[in-house]
């Protein structure tokens, strides 16, 4: 299985790239809109690292915590959409 | 009657007269008047055994481990107070009944008045001094509500606050006397304590614990310099004057030191502090008694000044002294109870209690000037009544006392002490009642009803009887009263009228002479009294009073002053120099282990952590852009959690952290954006110190935690081992919850449910008041866009929402052994409502909601106490549990264990506890009827121009969906 692992360490990399990418839109965009995105996009390449970890350590414990946190992460995003659409979360 | 049932009644009764009131005073009285008869008769159970000298006990180890144990002990001493305490309590009741107008809260005093009770009979019933000390502060807190009973008169208020500071810091000095009494002993019960006469004078904590315990019962008993409060304590209604005054409150102090008698007294500290102390304030009290103009202010200097005369015989150390310290205390009881009590009718029937504008009014009051006259002359000392014995007995021992090698002093003072005892005695009678009578009192005076006479009847009654009959009527009570002061064997002693010419005779002629004169010359004296700079003690204590709360306030608006970053700072400050104290004078171990290696994925999540704070600090001020860095800050801290093998932190983590946004968004809204400048730059500077220091020590103190072996075992190891055989769960962090620490969980989620019901009570009445109006004009800091509801979102989270209740489902069925459990669950389910709240709205989501939030709630806690109570039924302690196994043909075997149901109230609590407080915040923004009606904005049906006229093919707009 030597080819998953090499697959797994460069998908690592490509994840971990994308993580610090997201980091510095969220440091250096304009407005927040863009820095909610780029939260956003974090919150699933943060998923992705989870699930790539258990890959690798072929443990089923992530599986969990990443559907939960794909499931909630997006009401975090919708909320700071509807913050800045309408001001008040729940109308 | 048990003395545990005697000491208590008066607190089980007090509940009754407040809801009996409803019912009418007269019920209201007599069940007040029941619950003093019954506490009274119990107590007369055991007269018998106390008069033949015996000790009734009743013991019950209440906290054994702090040496407080819930001991009762009823001696001589305990039986006479509780004697006077609940008999003299019964009169009182029946004669506020009459004396309080209809506009008086009647329930609410006699509530007061028994609380007061039973404080008082726990007082002089206790054997444990700690137990003595709760009720000594319960007497000071009752008092203080009887005294401030007129809550619309200001000096009531003053009054009750004013004997509250004075009385409640006497008594925290007293809890340190006793401490320390209680730690030469080695026992907190008094009955040991009293058997250790030598190793307590011999201790060199002896004087301390003397003076502390001594500043307790001077407050309490008006001693001068803590005489000021009893006066202005008359504010009070009368009935409260004449129970505090005359049988209780007061005496209390007294009854602490014959109490301490054996084992504080004979020594020339307690001589020398405690009899100079009563001798300066009899002849004080009773030199500004005499010059009162208000009847219940001289009744109450002259209180002072009897209080202060049996504080006199009880310091002079000698066991003759002390009987007739006790002697005194009972006719004292008796006389001014009766005279207070006729005050307040002379108050109530003519308007007036100022001695000035009253005068003969004996013929119009005759049963009142009877009452008032025989308990004034009573008091000034008159044969042949109870006052002259015991004041003769006091004159006497005055005779054999040494003071500082002087054999006049103590005589001297003590005649002028009786002169003008006299004089105000007599001024009291002539002045009220003999005299012309006047066209100008303020009501017509006549005499009362028997429902007010009637009890200072019985009263004077008393003091005639033991006057004539001393021996036979109060010689057994004293005796036995006198024997438990004194601690052994009383000397002979003759409680008689006639005792032949002796010297105290000679003085007592001497005094009553003196005070006819004094009376005489009462209108010269005055002018000269009234010319005499004196000091004010009321303005002196609210001098005193303020300079303490500007010392107070100093202190603490310098510590807080309502800066965030100064409290912090200031915390900050202090750990840091503390953890720098224990670094530089403790010692550590060499590292034990070897630091991992740091792989490239968590060095990002750090990078990420780090460059999030610190960006955090630099765009600080917007508070949204904030919000979102700290989004980057919780992923990160949850995938940590994971990293480091703790998935259910994780799971926690990250439902907590999508909550909370929630939740600060809602309140965003109502803020500006942007937060004011507030720190100077030199105070930044101060403040990034602080913080870099206190970030590097902590961050310092973790590596070097983590490099190194525990000190001491962990309870880990526990955990681990037993979680699966103990609490049926291979989950640890789920049974550590739910088992282990299953009373801990249990109080949180009843402090989580009580958060979200204040948030509730907050939110509603805030928007019953003027804000709402408010609230509902407000402008947005912002253009809005106009789709509230939009179509993508309300369909989304309409289908999420089964799957959401499924994970929730699923993550709290596995909880026990796999990461998850009720609190987690309970999250998911809330967050799964809450989208439905924000993509439908709250009018489209309450219309659906077919339970209540406050109920769910309820349910959570009342199903983890039944678990709870469960394991009582197998005589298990409160929230053990099991668990076993279970096998239902289709289903695969599964295990079953309480701890799921306890879970489930966890499930529940949370559950409510979110989604009650933010729909309580979302109300804020709500505006029913003024946003759109259709969770779905955009309806291409309902948008479409109305086709003008009707024909067969008219697509008919669809009205409200709901």
């Amino acid at each position: 299985m030597i080819i998953m692992d090499y697959a797994i360490y460069f998908t690592f990399a490509c994840f971990g790239a994308a993580v610090m990418m997201c980091l510095w839109r969220i440091i250096t965009a304009d407005g927040v809109g863009t820095r909610v995105l780029a939260l956003d996009t974090m919150v699933i390449n943060t998923i992705a690292l989870m699930v790539l970890y258990g890959l690798l350590l072929g443990t089923e414990i992530f599986f969990e915590a990443a559907m939960i946190i794909a499931m909630l992460g997006f009401v975090s995003t919708v909320a700071y959409a509807r913050f800045m659409l309408r001001g008040n979360i729940i109308e | 009657m048990s003395l545990f049932l005697i000491a208590a009644l008066p607190f089980l009764g007090a509940i009754f007269p407040a809801l009996l009131i409803r019912a009418g005073r007269n019920a209201s009285a007599s069940a007040a008047g029941l619950t003093s008869f019954l506490a009274f008769t119990g107590l007369m159970i055991h007269a018998p055994t106390i008069l033949s000298g015996g000790v009734v006990t009743a013991r019950f180890d209440w906290l054994p481990g702090l040496g407080l144990n819930a001991n009762f002990m009823l001696d001589g001493l305990g039986f006479l107070f509780a004697t006077l305490i609940l008999g003299i309590g019964m009169l009182i009741i029946l004669y506020a009944r009459f004396y309080l107008s209809r506009h008086d809260p009647m329930g609410q005093f006699y509530t007061y008045l028994l609380l007061f009770q039973g404080a008082m009979v726990g007082v002089v019933l206790s054997d444990n001094i700690l137990l003595l000390l709760v009720f000594w502060e319960l007497t000071s807190l009752s008092s203080f509500l009887l005294i401030g009973y007129w809550k619309h008169l200001p000096a009531g208020r003053q009054g009750a606050r004013m004997a509250l500071a004075v009385t409640g810091s006497g008594g925290l000095a007293m809890i340190a006397g006793m401490l320390i009494l209680g730690h030469i002993v080695g026992s907190y019960d008094l009955s040991v304590i009293l058997q250790n006469k030598e190793a307590i004078q011999a201790s060199p904590w002896y004087l301390p614990a003397l003076l502390l315990i001594l500043l307790g019962c001077f407050t309490k008993s008006a001693q001068f310099p803590f005489h000021f409060w009893l006066p202005h304590a008359m504010a009070a209604p009368t009935p409260v004057s004449a129970y505090l005054h005359s049988a209780t409150m007061v005496k209390a102090g007294l009854f602490l030191m014959a109490r301490m008698w054996p084992v504080l007294a004979g020594t020339p500290e307690w001589f020398y502090i405690v009899a100079t102390t009563g001798l300066v304030t009899m002849v004080v009290g009773a030199v500004i008694a005499l010059f009162k103009d208000d009847l219940k202010a001289l009744l109450a200097f002259s209180t002072v000044s009897q209080l202060g005369l049996i504080t006199m015989l009880l310091g002079f150390g000698t066991k003759i002294a002390a009987v007739a310290a006790v002697f005194h205390i009972v006719n004292h009881a008796t006389f001014k109870a009766a005279l207070f009590m006729s005050a307040g009718i002379v108050d109530h029937e003519t308007g007036t209690r100022d001695i000035k504008l009253l005068g003969g009014l004996r013929r119009m009051m005759p049963i009142t000037f009877g009452i008032a006259l025989i308990a004034g002359l009573s008091m000034a000392g008159i044969p042949p009544l109870n006052g002259f014995i015991s004041k003769e007995m006091m004159l006497e021992e005055t005779i054999h006392t040494v003071w500082l090698d002087s054999q006049l002093v103590v005589p001297a003072l003590a005649i002028i002490g009786a002169l003008f005892s006299a004089a105000y005695s007599f001024r009291y009678i002539a002045h009220t009642f003999l005299g012309p009578e006047r066209e100008s009192y303020p009501h017509a005076p006549h005499d009362p009803g028997p429902g007010l006479w009637l009890s200072p009847a019985i009263l004077v009654f008393l003091v005639v009887i033991i006057g004539l009959n001393s021996a036979t009527v109060a010689g057994p009570i004293v005796k036995a009263a006198a024997g438990a002061v004194v601690g052994g064997e009383l000397p002979e002693f003759k409680l008689k009228l006639w005792h032949g010419f002796t010297p105290a005779l000679y003085m007592s002629i001497v005094a009553v002479l003196g005070g006819l004169l004094l009376l005489a010359l009462h209108g010269h004296l005055e002018r000269v009294w009234n010319n005499l700079p004196r000091p004010e003690a009321k303005a002196i204590f609210d001098a005193v009073i303020e300079a303490l709360t500007r010392l107070s306030r100093t202190i603490t608006d310098g510590l807080h002053n309502g800066v965030i970053s100064r409290y912090a700072a200031i915390m900050v400050a202090f750990t840091v120099g503390i953890g720098y104290y224990a670094y530089a004078t403790g010692t550590t171990g060499l590292p034990t282990r070897v630091p991992l290696e740091a792989p490239i994925i968590p060095i990002i999540g750090w990078i990420c952590l780090v460059v999030a704070t610190l960006a955090i600090m630099w765009f600080h001020r917007n508070r949204l852009l904030s919000l979102v860095l700290i989004g980057v800050v919780g992923l990160i801290v949850s995938m940590a959690f994971n990293y480091l093998s703790a998935p259910d932190l994780a799971l926690t983590q990250i439902s907590v952290e999508v909550v909370t946004m929630i939740l600060l968004l809602l309140s965003l809204n109502f803020m500006p954006t942007e937060t004011p400048v507030d720190s100077t730059k030199a105070r930044k500077l101060r403040d990034a110190a602080i913080s870099i220091v206190a970030g590097l020590g902590a961050g310092g103190l973790i590596y070097a935690l983590m490099l190194r072996d525990f000190a001491f075992p962990t309870i880990s190891g526990y955990h681990l081992a037993n979680s699966y055989k103990g609490g049926g769960g291979t989950n640890v962090v789920n049974v550590i919850l739910v088992d282990f620490r299953g009373f801990d969980t249990f109080g949180e989620i009843i402090v989580l449910g009580i958060a979200a019901l204040v948030i509730f009570a907050l939110a509603e009445s805030v928007l019953s008041s003027n804000v709402r109006a408010y609230l509902l004009n407000r402008k947005p800091h912002w253009p809005q866009s106009g789709d509230a509801h939009p179509l993508m979102m309300v369909v989304v989270t309409r289908v999420m929402m089964p799957i959401a209740l499924m994970v929730g489902a699923y993550i709290f069925f596995r909880g026990h052994n796999q990461p998850g459990g009720g609190f987690i669950a309970g999250l998911v389910v809330a967050i799964a409502f809450l989208m439905q709240y924000m993509a439908s709205g709250y009018t489209w989501t309450i219309e659906r909601q077919r339970f209540y939030y406050h109920a769910t709630i309820g349910w959570g806690v009342l199903i983890a106490a039944a678990t709870g109570l469960g394991a009582w039924f197998n005589d298990m302690p409160f929230l053990t549990s099991d668990f076993g196994y279970l096998h239902w043909p289709p289903l695969e075997e599964f295990e079953w264990a309480t701890a799921m149901l306890f879970d489930t109230g966890v499930f529940l609590a949370v559950l409510g506890a979110v989604l009650l407080a933010l729909d309580s915040l979302s109300r804020f923004a709500w505006q029913p009827g003024i946003q759109q009606e259709y969770p779905m904005d955009i309806n291409p049906q309902r948008d479409a121009p109305p086709v003008p006229g009707p024909g067969p093919d008219t697509v008919i707009p669809v009205g409200k969906e709901t």
